[in-house]
């Protein structure tokens, strides 16, 4: 022990220039800290990526493919994706009598019991994709032919392929088929008839029309610049469809593009708010529990239990929407006003749970606030649960809102949505796969990245995870 | 996992062309089993309107006249009439009995009119019984039912008096509205008349030995039936009721029913399954209507004509409709219309109207000079909530928004809703349809009778009104045509419509069933006299 | 409990009037005629359809009609088709409603408890996200695709096999209803699935599971005992109004499969205003809703004792 003579220095007021304890980390909150871990997880980084896409693609992709999404092009009809197709220039359709022969007898002075197959079955001129001009021979006997046409080699009698159409008379050789041409090869067969039934023998031709286009469509549609000086006969290049053409030959890719603003607004907003409304209800409810509950969730049985397209009607009227209108706002009000139930009856199922746990007797033992018991301690521990709903609520929402536009509430014609794409892209889906399958990935990316940011956002905000990073 | 997947995805897309293997004929028990698209909302005679019921019906009941397999009109339960301007008189067969044994009798065709026609019975197919005499006073309720122009002078002679000069009357003897109900059968059922298969009572060459409400309905041959040697057919089982038509087509490829209709989607299947396709035209004709009311700009004469100018009919079957069967609409009248002599439309071909956009823009310009308009207001285009109608109202939006700038606002409705604002004018433009109820040109003609309720456009004209009762008052076929003639005309002059198509339907039939006969008016289709062939 | 459950369905009652008042006012609201046909009919004829619906009077006096036959529990005729009444419509097509929906939601059940759990336990990794994709595809597409290509698939199945071994459509055996209820129950089997990883994954940490698996326990025996029982709460909640949801409301299924169950009056009821017919399904389908969440809350409490629903 040594001698230590106090200085006048040593009763002067410590200076701290470290401070007592060493906080290695700013204080977090929780929502602070799941941010940050947010931040950290791949899939919710994912899921951000995905988002910004189609966010991208809906805002300024039109801006690249500026094509107008209603205009319809009846010459490209359901064509799949392709490289821009060509067409040959040609003037006006023009109205076609057939052929009638003078000197051939319209019905045969006898019904004959068979007869021969027609001969010399041609093309009356060059086969294009506006019309087919067929010609043949007639044959003794007949009364009429039936004319067929195939897309395989007809196999037999019965492989004729679609019934096109009837001549009434053994005189009348000649038939124009104009029915949704494409450039491609066809079997036409011609069969002689009695007026009534057939004789079962067939005469087979293969013809390819050409693509074409006439002038006074090709200068519609600007692709000549004008009409007077365009040659027939000249090669043109046709619209570039890359994502292909709808029923009525309108562009897919314009049209996913303006579809994407209803579909993500209405699937986005529409679940986030009733979403929102069901846990606030929900937890109320399952938190309180007793006679609020059961009103509450009386209630919730009410909404749910009501048919939902006899008061969309009525939503409609209520918020007079006219013809040809959209009501994507009242249809949103609607959506949320009748699909909360569900996540509420979640939400609250949950709480009944969690409220009976002990960190939650502990909290407000130490005198927890409700509302700070919910919103601190509830709420996030039903966090997974909720996200779940709200993933699910998504595609919900965009063929909710198909639907109700078929009804004539929602989005009106010609203004697409996804939706309403994919409900009509499913009565074609095996001959046109490709107008269901765009609007149902496009759905299914945005259900994804939702998923992924629900996926990421449970991993976030369970403080049980933490444990385990 | 990764096999199955295969191997379903396989199943999926590559169609296996197997041995038609099949249930749905039966060469031994001669029977056959179908498909129905609906349930049969109504299976008492006198207030079955649609469809289905008529096909179930015109199988299991039989009225003085019937359609033969050539579809011609031949004696039913009549085996002989007579007939002039006045009236007619039936003598019926004595062989024709209810399915319980008992005759059928004139009683029981007077009572099944009377009751058709009483304002309580509320049927609406009431109107077709108009051309006997009193018919229409009954049905307002001025006069009594039994005031009827229909007698029973004893058990087998049916003397009928006509309200007007009616050349086709036994032609609507074959109808459903027409056929006999038996009184005391009908009262001791009350409410509960056709709920059943046991509320009912045969006298057609079938009948209905089960019915599971929108599950399965079955019919069996009438032993009772008088001309039973001439039915083939045992049975006809209706297994199925479903109006999805590639569930339909599912069912038809494994061998389940015998026959369905196509789609525009179906029928590519159907060529790929190598099948053979059937084409037949339903008598239906389909049109763009307006609105004539006061102060819709679509009575302006010259607007109409604008439209009418633009739209082709033969796009609009060939490239919107797409499948094989249509017609382009060219007139009100449809093409298997019987005139004088021959068919109605080749003695008075349909005007045409030539497409023609330059002058169409002419009569929208003078249109808006008439109506004071700088530029038409968006028109209204009412249409129904089927797939079919939303894809023709949004051709028609981008045609006349591409030919004429004319914005058009589609109003979808479902079907009450639509009907709703079709009665009450709450439209500028209807896609509408409208199938024969018989076989005359009338049945068409007299749609836009200024007096006709089906005329949702209100249009009114003295000289539409004044053709119509020229041919409704006179028996000489020659002046009804000439005057039907005038009218289809008249149709094209005033654009009182644009006729967009004659519908058409692509169809299946399985090859070993043969005599299945598709009819414009009536059941469609008719097995009657359908045979299983080995 | 008996107590307990005597009040639900008290309340239950007064739920179903509520229902169904505002479904009265609502249908009345809509426009459009229940007697307006594609003919048109005359005004006498109108009068007459009117008196026997009853529609001929005040609305107000229609309301107590309809209270006091809904008392009698007679819901009138149906106006579509004339001569069935809507008691005999809900009798005769409920039960195919109601084996079709038990089915459906039996493979939504086992199979979304089976996915989930399995998404749970391999989380993160290959089957997880394989079930993950699955999952988004089953709800991305509508439903009448899976009808459609189900269909398809029993179809060329037959084919292939050269007779026909599953029904393609129809009603009656077993086998006419496999495909259906799978497809019917597709949906929800996503929806459980999800439900199912996420409640699963919030209890693996729990420290009775890690108590479990320190006492020794097999993993089949934690998985079953205290796992599976402790994450099903959720599906539970769901299936309830699940379970009324697909009974009444496999529209599509009904239509492709050609079954003759309720779902088609549904929605036919409301296109047509078939007002009788809108009142009786609507009424019994609340009723059917309300017992369904009844049971599935009294079930909580067998679940999980820890519940208190008082």
């Amino acid at each position: 022990m040594t001698d230590v003579t106090p200085t006048a220095e040593d009763f002067s007021p410590a200076t701290s220039s470290i401070s007592v304890e060493q906080i290695s980390r700013p204080s977090l909150s929780y929502w602070q800290d799941a941010w940050i871990r947010l931040k950290k997880n791949t899939r919710a980084i994912i899921s951000l990526y995905i988002v910004l896409s189609l966010a991208f693609f809906t805002l300024l992709g039109p801006i690249f493919w500026n094509v107008d999404p209603s205009l319809q092009d009846l010459n490209q009809i359901s064509q799949a994706p392709s490289l821009p197709k060509t067409a040959v220039l040609v003037g006006q359709y023009q109205r076609w009598s057939g052929i009638v022969l003078e000197d051939f007898p319209a019905e045969p002075a006898d019904y004959p019991d068979s007869v021969d197959a027609v001969t010399d079955l041609r093309p009356f001129e060059l086969a294009t994709t506006q019309q087919v001009r067929l010609v043949w021979n007639p044959v003794v006997g007949a009364a009429g032919y039936n004319i067929y046409r195939n897309q395989r080699l007809p196999e037999n009698f019965n492989d004729l392929g679609l019934p096109l159409g009837s001549t009434y008379g053994g005189n009348e050789v000649s038939y124009e088929d104009r029915l949704s041409l494409e450039s491609r090869p066809y079997y036409y067969a011609v069969v002689p008839t009695d007026g009534l039934d057939e004789y079962e023998v067939y005469t087979v031709i293969e013809v390819t029309p050409s693509m074409i286009i006439t002038l006074a469509e090709a200068s519609d549609r600007q692709l000549i610049k004008d009409a007077n000086v365009a040659q027939t006969g000249t090669a043109l290049k046709l619209e570039f469809h890359p994502f292909g053409t709808d029923y009525l030959g309108r562009d897919m890719l314009a049209r996913l593009m303006q579809g994407a603003r209803v579909s993500l607004f209405i699937g986005i907003v529409a679940p986030f708010i009733y979403v929102i409304m069901g846990i606030v209800y929900g937890g109320f409810a399952g938190y309180f529990g007793g006679t609020i509950d059961s009103l509450l969730m009386r209630f919730a049985d009410f909404v749910v239990a009501l048919p939902f397209l006899l008061f969309m009607i009525l939503f409609k009227i209520a918020f007079g929407i006219g013809p040809g209108e959209s009501g994507i706002f009242p249809m949103l009000i609607a959506l949320v006003l009748l699909l909360w139930p569900a996540t509420a009856r979640l939400v609250r199922g949950q709480v009944l749970q969690i409220r009976e746990q002990g960190y939650i007797e502990a909290a407000r033992l130490l005198g927890a606030k409700p509302h700070y018991l919910i919103l601190r301690h509830i709420i996030p521990n039903t966090m997974g649960v909720i996200l779940v709903t709200l993933t699910f609520a998504v595609p919900a929402a965009i063929f909710t809102e198909a639907f109700l536009s078929f009804i004539g509430m929602g989005v009106a014609p010609p203004t697409p949505s996804w939706g309403s794409m994919c409900n009509e892209g499913v009565k074609t889906m095996l001959s046109h796969p490709h107008e269901l399958i765009f609007p149902a990935v496009f759905i299914s990316i945005t259900v994804l990245a939702f998923n992924l940011l629900g996926d990421g956002l449970t991993e976030a905000l369970d403080s049980r995870m933490r444990s385990r990073e | 996992m990764r096999v199955t997947l295969a191997a379903v995805l396989l199943l999926l897309f590559n169609s296996v062309n197997a041995e038609f293997n099949t249930t749905s004929v039966n060469f031994d028990s001669q029977s056959i089993t179908i498909a129905l698209t609906q349930e049969p909302p109504q299976l008492n005679g006198m207030k079955a309107t649609d469809q289905v019921s008529i096909l179930v019906l015109s199988h299991i009941m039989e009225g003085l006249a019937r359609y033969d397999r050539r579809g011609n009109i031949v004696p039913g339960v009549a085996e002989r009439w007579e007939i002039d301007e006045k009236g007619a008189t039936f003598w019926l067969r004595d062989n024709a009995v209810w399915s319980d044994g008992l005759p059928v009798t004139a009683h029981d065709f007077v009572f099944a009119w009377q009751n058709a026609l009483d304002p309580a019975t509320a049927s609406e197919y009431a109107f077709i019984l108009y051309p006997i005499k009193n018919g229409e006073a009954v049905n307002r309720g001025e006069l009594a039912p039994s005031e009827l122009g229909a007698y029973a002078e004893d058990d087998r002679t049916l003397r009928v008096e006509f309200s007007r000069p009616t050349g086709y009357f036994v032609n609507l003897t074959a109808f459903t509205t027409y056929f006999p109900v038996r009184r005391d059968f009908f009262e001791s059922r009350g409410d509960r008349y056709a709920a059943d298969a046991g509320d009912l009572l045969f006298n057609g060459p079938f009948k209905m030995t089960k019915w599971v409400h929108s599950a399965s309905l079955k019919m069996v041959k009438n032993e009772n039936y008088w001309d039973r040697e001439n039915i083939t057919l045992n049975a006809i089982d209706a297994q199925y009721i479903t109006a999805d038509t590639r569930a339909r087509l599912n069912l038809f490829i494994d061998g389940k029913i015998v026959h369905t209709a196509l789609d525009g989607e179906t029928y590519k299947d159907a060529l790929t399954q190598r099948f053979r396709i059937r084409r037949f035209t339903t008598g239906s004709v389909f049109f763009l209507e307006f609105n004539h009311r006061a102060h819709r700009v679509t009575r302006n004469l010259d607007l109409r004509r604008a439209i009418q100018h633009v739209f082709d009919p033969h796009e609009m079957v060939n490239k919107v409709l797409a499948t094989p069967g249509n017609l382009p609409g060219e007139s009100l009248f449809p093409v298997w219309l019987n005139g004088v002599d021959h068919k109605f439309r080749r003695e008075y071909p349909a005007p045409i109207v030539q497409i023609d956009i330059s002058r169409a823009k002419q009569y929208l310009a003078k249109a808006r000079e008439e109506l004071g308009l700088s530029k038409i207001p968006p028109l209204v285009l009412l249409a129904s909530d089927s797939p079919t109608a939303a894809k023709q109202a949004e051709y028609l939006q981008g045609l006349l928004k591409a030919k004429l700038d004319l914005d058009i606002k589609i109003d979808i409705q479902t079907f009450k809703q639509r009907l709703a604002k079709m009665t009450a004018g709450d439209f500028d433009l209807v896609n509408a349809g409208w199938g024969p109820d018989f076989d005359d040109v009338m049945t068409f003609g007299d749609l836009f009778a200024s007096w006709n309720l089906n005329n949702r456009g209100r249009y009114t004209n003295p000289d539409y009104d004044r053709l119509v009762r020229t041919a409704m008052n006179s028996a000489v076929p020659k002046i009804r045509m000439d005057a039907m003639g005038e009218l289809q005309q008249l149709i094209v002059d005033d654009a009182i419509i644009v006729p967009q198509y004659e519908q058409g339907v692509i169809y299946l039939l399985h090859p070993r069933l043969k005599g299945v006969v598709r009819r414009v008016v009536g059941a469609d289709p008719d097995y009657t006299y359908a045979r299983v062939v080995q | 409990m008996l107590a307990y459950t005597l009040k639900r369905l008290l309340a239950g009652v007064i739920t179903v009037w509520f229902i169904a008042t505002a479904t009265f006012i609502a249908m009345h609201q809509v426009p459009g005629d229940p007697l307006m046909n594609d003919k048109a009919v005359s005004a006498e004829i109108r009068k007459n359809l009117e008196q026997k619906y009853g529609l001929d009077k005040p609305v107000v006096e229609q309301y107590f009609i309809f209270l006091g036959n809904m008392l009698e529990g007679d819901f009138g005729i149906s106006f579509t088709q004339q001569n069935r009444r809507v008691n005999d419509i809900i009798r005769d097509h409920f039960p195919v409603s109601a084996t079709l929906g038990i089915l459906a939601v039996f493979f939504a059940a086992s199979g979304g408890i089976l996915w989930g759990a399995l998404t749970a336990i391999y989380r993160n990794r290959t089957p997880d996200i394989v079930i993950m994709f699955l999952v988004i595809l089953g709800i991305s597409v509508p439903s009448f695709v899976f009808a459609a290509l189900g269909q398809l698939l029993l179809v060329n199945i037959n084919s292939l096999l050269g007779q026909s071994v599953i029904p393609v459509a129809g009603w009656g055996t077993i086998s006419h209803m496999l495909m259906p209820s799978l497809v019917l129950g597709l949906g929800t089997m996503a929806l459980l699935t999800r439900l199912m990883r996420s409640s699963m994954l919030e209890i693996v940490n729990e420290d009775y599971i890690k108590t479990a698996r320190a006492k020794g326990l097999s993993p089949m025996r934690i998985f079953f005992r205290h796992q599976l029982r402790n994450a099903i709460l959720p599906v539970i909640t769901v299936l309830g109004p699940q379970i009324a949801a697909i009974t009444t409301g496999g529209f599509v299924v009904e239509l492709v499969f050609a079954i003759p169950g309720l779902g088609r009056y549904f929605v036919q009821a409301v296109q047509q205003l078939d007002y009788t017919v809108i009142m009786g399904t609507t009424v019994f389908y609340g009723a059917f809703l309300v017992l369904m969440v009844i049971i599935v809350d009294v079930l909580y409490g067998f679940v999980d004792p820890r519940v208190r629903l008082q």
